[in-house]
């Protein structure tokens, strides 16, 4: 069940893992597999410095057209690119909200000034960007958000607070929606501004998750400041620069994040081997579900991939729901086949194993990036045309 | 492996799809459900001599169009879109599977060009009071006598049995075990000593029956491979049955999720359309993702089943398991969707709910499935 290559994604592919193998075996070995759900607070430094290695190379944003530094790879050959990534055991990526989420709505929204300035370190791995959209009263309303921009002497004065910002501790720059216009109607009076995280009036506090890590924070915003050409969009036009970029997620990740499954997978079939809950007739369907069910996500994605140019296909709308439901399904079995020894640490004071860590995690895949409930409506209403909730 | 249906085979589908909601629209399927042959004649004549269906995946050599499992999909789609009434899944998925897998080229040469011109109808006579599942399930007995064999034993949950021109028997040498000795005999549906009758089923649209063999003889080339050395092309035929049920399967469980979302958008309660309603919505939601997953394990599957070499058992298992488990999921949503409509004869739902769990126990349940990929997986 493999994607069948053309002699140039074959080259590609091979160049690909070639590069990541020569790194991944030399100077950046220590960081093999680090970083990844449940661990992204580790190894910051080194692997910024990482980001660094893979732009000088050529391998960040490939998917970007030429003139903004890209390769204007296919979304085939971004699959390929990311799932040789995953085999590699290639760390985190602490760039890549600049890279699949800011980066692809300036390209589309901001202006030749704004590309120029802010694209070529987001390529370089030169700046680290966060994501600066929820609230602590605008979750899956979105369009709640509270936070004010004024324009005080030509700069924007900024109040207010973001929550679950990921990477807010080392990132240099937000994309914060911020309200421009609180007496227009929700949606209208919002902008998205980009602000330099070092300044003063800025206050980043990590939160500490179930799992004892830290990967995201409460962002304090008191009087900081942004550039007034810094709004990307146009002023108040911030909604539907919002909305463009959750739609710039095009599913290129998926076979990568597949085969980081399929490892945690195995995992758990090796475990249950151990201690021989593989005899049971239960453990025995359940674990040949999740892979039945595993396969089906890889040919769900696959066929995402072939359908390229079409408006975003059923099979793609499904996509976050299925394999956050499957995930979370894969870590309770985990911890079932493991029994009582589920609950023992890998050290102390609060060491978690890594099955631990990404049964754990796994509850937050089906709250983050539209939470399911966001997803059935999203669904609902666009895949199958079924009536809006009143709002 | 391409991931997507070719421009031929969406022509297909739609041609299908034309043709199914005329020929077999909810009357006529009604129609069909209620008489003991349970299809009717003329439809078959048609979606075999005009649409050549039969043919379709029957090779050239013997009078067949020599296309693919994956040409077959949609159009499997399409019959369990309509709940299609005719002896097509046991005459081509099971009977001519049966012979393509296992028959030698003269057994080959002798029946599948009829099967192909849709005037010769095939059932397999596999499973057995026992409910077993696999080659424990085969009860029946061979024995030799003379240059033939005779047979001895009974068969249940014959799709088709009862009306079909040829019944393919599934047996076992006397006294062999599991999947040792395991044999196929063509045989005429009117054989001397053989009594078939048809077992009415909560499932109308497609027909089981009960088939005796009280020392039914057969010749020796009735035998369908080596002797007592068949199980493993059983196997075969049965997997290729299997994915072309889940096919039908996927078509069925969408034209369930297409009757809620109707009916959620025109149905009005409190005001508003009930599809506006999470509770509603969402479920509608659930149901497109069992149905496009549902896909793509079935699509899998038939795509694999072109490969003469590949085994099939763990693609077939997975997408039989996957697929009933969808079209039951579907089929009950949909039921509850629609409300107190849903729970009437008059409304098509309960049909799409008992073909369901009939199709989903047919050729081994999710369980049995499921087991037999673990199994597959070295657990």
């Amino acid at each position: 069940m493999e994607l069948e290559l053309t002699e140039k994604e074959r080259a590609f592919r091979d160049e690909a893992r070639a590069w990541l193998q020569e790194q991944l075996s030399g100077p950046f070995e220590h960081l093999r597999g680090r970083g990844a759900s449940g661990d992204q607070d580790s190894y910051v430094e080194e692997r910024i410095a990482w980001g660094k290695a893979m732009g000088a190379a050529g391998w960040n944003c490939i998917g970007w057209p030429e003139k903004f530094g890209g390769r204007e790879c296919t979304i085939k050959e971004e699959a390929i690119f990311n799932e040789e990534y995953v085999r590699a055991n290639g760390p985190g990526n602490v760039g890549h909200i600049g890279e699949t989420l800011l980066g692809p709505t300036l390209i589309h929204f901001g202006s030749p000034a704004q590309q120029e300035r802010f694209l070529p370190p987001i390529v370089s791995g030169d700046e680290i960007w966060c994501q600066g959209y929820s609230e602590p009263g605008a979750g899956s309303d979105l369009a709640n958000v509270q936070t004010k921009a004024t324009l005080v002497d030509g700069e924007w004065v900024i109040e207010g607070q973001k929550i679950w910002t990921s990477g807010a501790q080392y990132s240099d720059w937000c994309f914060v929606l911020c309200r421009t216009d609180p007496d227009a109607p929700k949606h209208r009076g919002i902008s998205c501004i980009l602000v330099p995280m070092k300044q003063e009036g800025i206050e980043v506090r990590p939160i500490k998750q179930m799992g004892g890590s830290a990967e995201f924070a409460e962002v304090f915003f008191d009087g900081a400041k942004a550039r007034e050409e810094h709004v990307v969009g146009g002023v108040n036009n911030g909604w539907k620069v919002a909305m463009g970029t959750l739609a710039f997620e095009r599913g290129a990740s998926t076979l990568g994040q597949q085969y980081l499954f399929q490892q945690e997978f195995e995992q758990v079939v090796e475990a249950a081997k151990n201690t021989g809950a593989s005899k049971d007739p239960i453990v025995r369907q359940r674990l040949a579900h999740a892979w039945i069910g595993l396969k089906v996500m890889r040919v769900n994605a696959l066929r995402t991939l072939e359908q390229q140019g079409a408006d975003l296909s059923r099979e793609a709308l499904i996509s976050k729901l299925y394999w956050s439901n499957w995930h979370r399904d894969l870590g309770k079995l985990a911890m079932d086949v493991l029994g009582l020894e589920a609950e023992l640490l890998e050290g102390a004071p609060y060491e978690l194993t890594r099955m631990q860590k990404w049964y754990l995690f796994a509850r937050a895949d089906t709250i983050y990036a539209g939470s399911n409930q966001i997803q059935r409506n999203i669904i609902g209403e666009r895949g199958l045309g079924l009536p809006k909730e009143p709002r | 492996m391409e991931f997507c249906f070719s421009e031929e085979q969406n022509e297909l589908r739609r041609a299908a799809r034309r043709f199914l909601e005329v020929e077999s629209s909810e009357a006529r399927v009604r129609a069909a459900m209620e008489t003991e042959r349970g299809y009717d004649p003329r439809v078959w004549k048609q979606l075999s001599e005009e649409l050549a269906w039969t043919a379709l995946t029957i090779p050239e050599a013997y009078g067949g169009l020599g296309l693919s499992y994956l040409d077959l999909h949609p159009l499997m789609e399409e019959m369990g879109r309509t709940l299609l009434c005719a002896p097509f899944f046991s005459t081509i998925c099971l009977g001519a599977n049966a012979l393509l897998v296992g028959g030698s080229d003269a057994q080959k040469d002798r029946y599948l060009p009829s099967i192909a011109a849709g005037e010769t109808t095939v059932a397999l006579a596999y499973a057995e009071k026992n409910l077993a599942q696999g080659a424990d399930a085969i009860e029946t007995t061979y024995s030799k006598r003379g240059d033939g064999y005779v047979l001895r034993g009974s068969k249940h949950y014959v799709v088709d049995g009862h009306t079909s021109d040829l019944i393919i028997v599934t047996a076992r040498a006397e006294g062999s075990r599991g999947s040792e000795g395991i044999c196929s005999f063509v045989v005429p549906g009117d054989a001397a000593g053989l009594t078939r009758t048809w077992t009415p089923s909560m499932d109308q649209t497609r027909k089981l029956a009960t088939i005796v063999l009280d020392g039914v003889t057969v010749a020796a080339d009735a035998r369908l491979g080596a002797e007592g050395d068949a199980w493993h092309s059983c196997e075969r035929a049965l997997d290729l049955a299997r994915i072309a049920l889940a096919a039908e399967q996927v078509g069925a469980a969408e034209m369930c999720l297409d009757m809620s979302v109707e009916y959620a958008k025109v149905r009005h309660q409190f005001g508003r359309p009930i599809g506006s309603f999470q509770a509603i919505k969402h479920k509608c939601a659930d149901m497109l993702t069992m149905v496009e997953s549902a896909r793509s394990a079935a699509f899998h599957a038939s795509a694999l089943a072109g490969q003469d070499e590949v085994d099939l058992s763990e693609a077939a298992s997975s997408a039989k398991a996957f697929c009933s488990d969808a079209f039951f999921h579907c089929a009950a949503e949909n039921i509850q969707i629609h409300g107190g409509i849903g729970f009437t004869w008059e409304h098509p739902a309960h049909m799409y709910f008992k073909r369901a769990k009939a199709s989903e126990v047919l050729l081994g349940d999710p369980a049995f499935h499921r087991e037999r990929v673990a199994q597959r997986m070295g657990l």
